[in-house]
Order: C-alpha cells, then structure tokens, then sequence
C-alpha cells in the first residue's frame, strides 16, 4: 500500500488579493496568507473557490504556487500565474485589490531536492514553469547548477519574470513557430543539452504531452526526473478520486491522486502511455 | 434560550446529530480530519467498498456542469482486506461513528462483504449501495429492478447477522422508485439512501467526443437536489415510518432543512464537500440555527414536516 502522503500544513483562509498585474496573456496575482507562506514547498499548489457565492461553478480551481513569501510588508503572502481560459480562472483574474477569496493550501507534494551537488535541469511548458523559479533558488542556495529551459506555442506566452532569469547559471528558450530561442517543440532541444550541460536531474512542470516527452528522454539519459502533473480535479483535497494518473505497481497499475501523491511525482513511474494502461488494465 | 435535540435514529442505532457524508465524497475520512474532528459528524459513510482493490476508470473522470458534476470513477478503492485492515482500526481511533458502504458486482459480492462486516466491531450501519451508475453494464444496477434489489438485500439480511442496521442506497433513475423502496423494505432494510447520482454525459465541442473516458457519469450537486426532494418526498409518503438518509446538492442548512421537510430522518453531505472541506459543519450549524429559529425543540419533529395536513 502507498501511504498517504496528505499535506498537514493545509489549511482554509480567507485571503485578500494585494496585487493583481497583467504579465503577457497571463495575471501575475499576489494574494495575502498570514502564516501559510511559511510553510509552503516549491511544487505545492494551491485551491481556490470561483464564481462568488450565487455561483453556478461549484468545484475549486487548483493553482500551482508561483513564490511565496514568508514576511513581506503585508505579512505571508503568496504568489499566482493565472492564465484566465476558462469561466473560473477568469473571474479568478477579475479579482480587484482588496477583494478576499476562499483559498486552501499548501497541497499536494513539492519538488525533492538532491542531497549532494547535481546539475538540475528545470523545464517549464508555457506559464507551468511558474513554480519553477522558486525551485531554481532553493537549488542554487544548496549549490546547485541550474539549467533553466522554457517553451510555449509562441514568444509571450513563455512566462520567465526578469528576477527569475536572475537565479540560474542558463535559460534556453522554445518556440513551436520559432517568435523567440530555438524552433521546434521544448522536447527536441533537450537531448541536446542534456549532453552540453551534463544534466544529473530533471524538474518539469507543463502539459502532460510535454512531461511524457521528457519522461522519455529522461528515461534513455537515465536521468531522474521529477515533474509536476496536471489533471482536472474537483476538490484538490484527496477526496474525490477524480484527479488520478496511472502508476506501475504490482498489481499492474494504479490510479493515484495527483492532489495528495502529487502534483510532483516521479516521471519514471508513470505510466504515460494511454494503450498501455488500457492493455494492463484489461480494458 | 432554546435547546434543540439533534440526535436522529437509523433503525435501533443512534446518531448525536442528522449530518452525514455521502459515500464516495470523504473518501474514508482521513484527508476531512483535516479540516475538523470526524466526531463532529452525525457519521461517516465511507467509500462504497467492493471485495477486492479496484483500479476504477481512466481519466478524465470529472466534468463540472452548471451547479453540479459528472463523474466517472468506476468505484476504485483498496478492497475489503485492506480496508478493514487500515481505514476502520484509524476511524475507530478517531471515534468516529462509522457506517460502511458496501458494493458488489454480483448478489454473492455483497453476501461476502456482509459476511466480513458481521464480525468488525465500531461500525454503526451498512450501506448497501446498490445504485452507483458507473459500472460497464447498465443491467448490473440492481436498484434497477424490485427483483434484483430485493437479491441483493437478502443476501446481506442473510449474512450480515445481529442487529446492524441495514440502508439501501437507491437510484433515482427508475420509473417508480416507491416500487423499488417498497420491495427493499419487505426485503427486511431498516433505512433508505436517496438519491444516488443521476446518469449523464457532456459532449466536448472542441474535441467532439464524450468528456469523460467512460463516456457517462454520475450527476450531483445543487443540480439535481429538487430530484432528490421529490424522491424523499414520495418515499416518505408511502411509508412514514421507514428512516431515509437523504441526499442530493445539500450545501447549505436551508438544502438540509428543505430534504428534512420532505421526509429525511439524516443528511449527507456529498459534492458540497469538493468545494468546501467544512461543507458539513457549515451545513450542521446552519440548520441547527434554521431548527431552533422555527421553533423546532426535537429534531424529529421536523421530519417529514411538509406532509402534514395535506
């Protein structure tokens, strides 16, 4: 049996949104949590009601965290790239200053950190490299090399703020119609620098087509990669078994839950091919 | 300052207060501990077991839908071993009042799983869920048909012994659920659970395919609470003095308030809980105060209270 790996430090508050700014197609969100800042890990997420209190949407938003910061001006506080797609992650993005939410967190798992000097390699899809920043600063306080790597479908849509830029040793850019760093999808170039920068560790975050990608590749490099999953959750607390990816286990595979077992998650343990559960599944 | 007298009744067992989980909506109890002492619930109705572990659906396996959600999770759980192994011994510690949901593919399925139960100690009820919407074969729901349902009781009846009190989960998918409650309640049940979730599907217009792997789901939330109104309604009206645990989009105490004017002896709590981990202490509080303000000293006198004079 997995145990249960229920992130103790969450908790329920209401928490004021302090800033709220434009960034490309994204909201760079800063919102007030008091004592929670200072229990929060690179990778922990965070899950926020949407709608107002008439609303017809009824489940959470889950939001992996940006920074947080123990104590700012305004107390703990947290930091949020929304990307407003849909209904809830845009009225998410209309809160104005001043305004509260109903926010739970920290949860889920954070990123593990090497016990000895490692080159890290941190890749990051479109604004899911957003958790990648703090990381890279936990990383290079303990020594280190981190290799940053950020793609997107196009230029504005790579989030990388200039004092993210700042805490690693290089940042390589991807675009899929080349508006900015090298053409191509963020997979192609990464055999490529695996071997230039002699990567020991992988850290990825973005979608999960991209994360299999990198799965793969950490596989032949025989790397170890750690990366931070995305699938549809309705509560983020553990409760409602919506949230899962398939592991290899001895019983063939399992379905565990992104929200407690994850979203940082061993790559290597995923089963990422879709027929391939199916075919150990017996379905 | 007025007292209220909150406690309720399933069958010879009794619970401090009338708010309960849903099963499938907290898990078995450890990831709500968080949020506040299991103590506080009327019970826990945890996760309808099966015979063995159960690797349930591929994803996506939730699709949020105005005032409610589908989903499709194909009853994955640990199995009866490790479930009276892990999940009961940690509930009991907690002390917790337990009923155990129970779900079976097979009418033998359920007799097994009773048979395992009659000799664990703590537990207050048994949950015969006999209506979850997810399985492969729409022909495996037997809260389909009075004859399937009534198998499936018997043999719980049969091997569960002593005096545990047995509540049938039913389905509001059927022609007449009065049929289906009357043949369960001569199968010997001592409660009812109404509503189980409503079959349903989305179609993605982007991709132009089903939403969820399994192609239909499982409806809850405020949605289809008036369903669950009228089910409890019609129930309670054909028989008054059968308890049902009522459920269906409660998530306020005004929600509770209104299932326990239709006939609801307890509540459970179900989606309300994925958007509010306190969802059933906001609602417990709520409707003790919505109790007390109409004038309500006994709990049980609210029971039902839409039926009378009519």
């Amino acid at each position: 049996m997995i145990p249960h790996k229920i992130n103790k430090a969450a908790k329920q508050i209401l928490a004021e949104v302090i800033s709220n700014k434009k960034f490309g197609p994204y909201h760079h969100m800063v919102f007030a949590v008091g004592d929670m800042a200072a229990s929060i890990k690179p990778g922990n997420f965070v899950a926020i009601s949407v709608g107002g209190e008439q609303s017809s949407l009824i489940l959470r938003r889950a939001f992996a965290i940006y920074r947080a910061i123990d104590k700012g001006p305004m107390g703990g506080s947290i930091e949020l790239v929304v990307a407003p797609h849909g209904q809830g992650s845009s009225w998410l993005c209309a809160r104005a200053i001043g305004e509260f939410v109903d926010l739970i967190g920290p949860l889920g798992t954070s990123f593990g950190i090497p016990t000895s000097n490692a080159n890290a390699m941190l890749i990051g899809g479109g604004y899911g490299s957003a958790p990648l920043f703090a990381l890279a600063e936990l990383l290079k306080n303990r020594g280190c090399r981190v290799d940053m790597v950020l793609g997107a479908s196009t230029a504005n849509k790579i989030f990388a703020p200039l004092e993210g830029k700042r805490t690693v040793s290089s940042l390589t850019l991807t675009t899929d119609d080349g508006s900015a760093g090298i053409h191509g999808q963020i997979s192609e170039a990464i055999p490529r620098l695996i071997r230039e920068l002699g990567t020991e560790v992988i850290y990825s975050c973005g979608p999960m087509g991209m994360l299999s990608a990198i799965a793969k590749i950490a596989k032949e490099f025989d790397i170890a990669h750690q990366c931070s999953v995305e699938e549809s959750m309705a509560c983020g607390i553990g409760v409602c078994m919506t949230c899962v990816v398939p592991i290899r286990s001895e019983e063939n595979v399992k379905m565990v839950r992104t929200c407690i077992d994850g979203p940082v998650m061993d790559g290597s343990q995923i089963i990422w091919d879709r027929k391939e559960v199916s075919d150990l599944m017996g379905l | 300052m007025s007292t209220l007298d909150f406690s309720t009744k399933i069958g010879s067992k009794r619970f401090s207060n009338p708010i309960f989980t849903a099963s499938g909506c907290a898990s078995s109890g450890q990831e709500l501990s968080q949020f506040f002492p299991l103590t506080e619930l009327g019970a826990i109705v945890t996760k309808s077991i099966m015979t063995k572990s159960r690797t349930g659906r591929l994803t996506p396996r939730m699709a949020e839908t105005p005032s409610g959600m589908l989903n499709s999770i194909g009853l994955q759980g640990p199995g009866i071993d490790a479930f009276l192994e892990n999940d009961i011994p940690w509930l009991v510690e907690q002390k917790a009042k337990i009923i155990v949901s129970i779900a079976g593919e097979t009418v033998d399925e359920y007799g097994v799983l009773s048979r395992r139960l009659r000799a664990v100690s703590g537990i207050s009820a048994v949950e015969v869920n006999i209506s979850c919407p997810n399985v492969e074969n729409r022909g495996q729901v037997f809260a389909c048909h009075p004859d399937t349902s009534v198998a499936v009781i018997e043999a719980v009846r049969r091997n569960i012994g002593g005096e545990l009190p047995i509540i049938a989960k039913l389905s509001p998918d059927v022609t007449d659920i009065v049929e289906i409650a009357a043949a369960v309640i001569n199968a010997g049940v001592d409660g009812l659970a109404l509503i189980n979730t409503l079959l349903g599907m989305v179609i993605d217009t982007n991709s132009m395919r089903p939403k969820l792997a399994g192609k239909t789901g499982g409806l809850s939330g405020p949605a289809i609470r008036p369903v669950a109104v009228r089910a409890i309604y019609q129930v309670h009206q054909a028989f008054p003095n059968t308890p049902i645990v009522g459920m269906g989009g409660v998530a306020s105490g005004r929600d509770a308030f209104e299932l326990i004017l239709a006939g609801a002896s307890a509540v459970s709590i179900g989606t309300a809980s994925f958007g509010n981990p306190n969802a059933a202490m906001l609602v417990k509080s709520q409707l003790s105060d919505l109790l007390i303000a109409r004038g309500f000293n006994d709990f049980r006198d609210a029971i039902g209270f839409a039926h009378r004079g009519l």
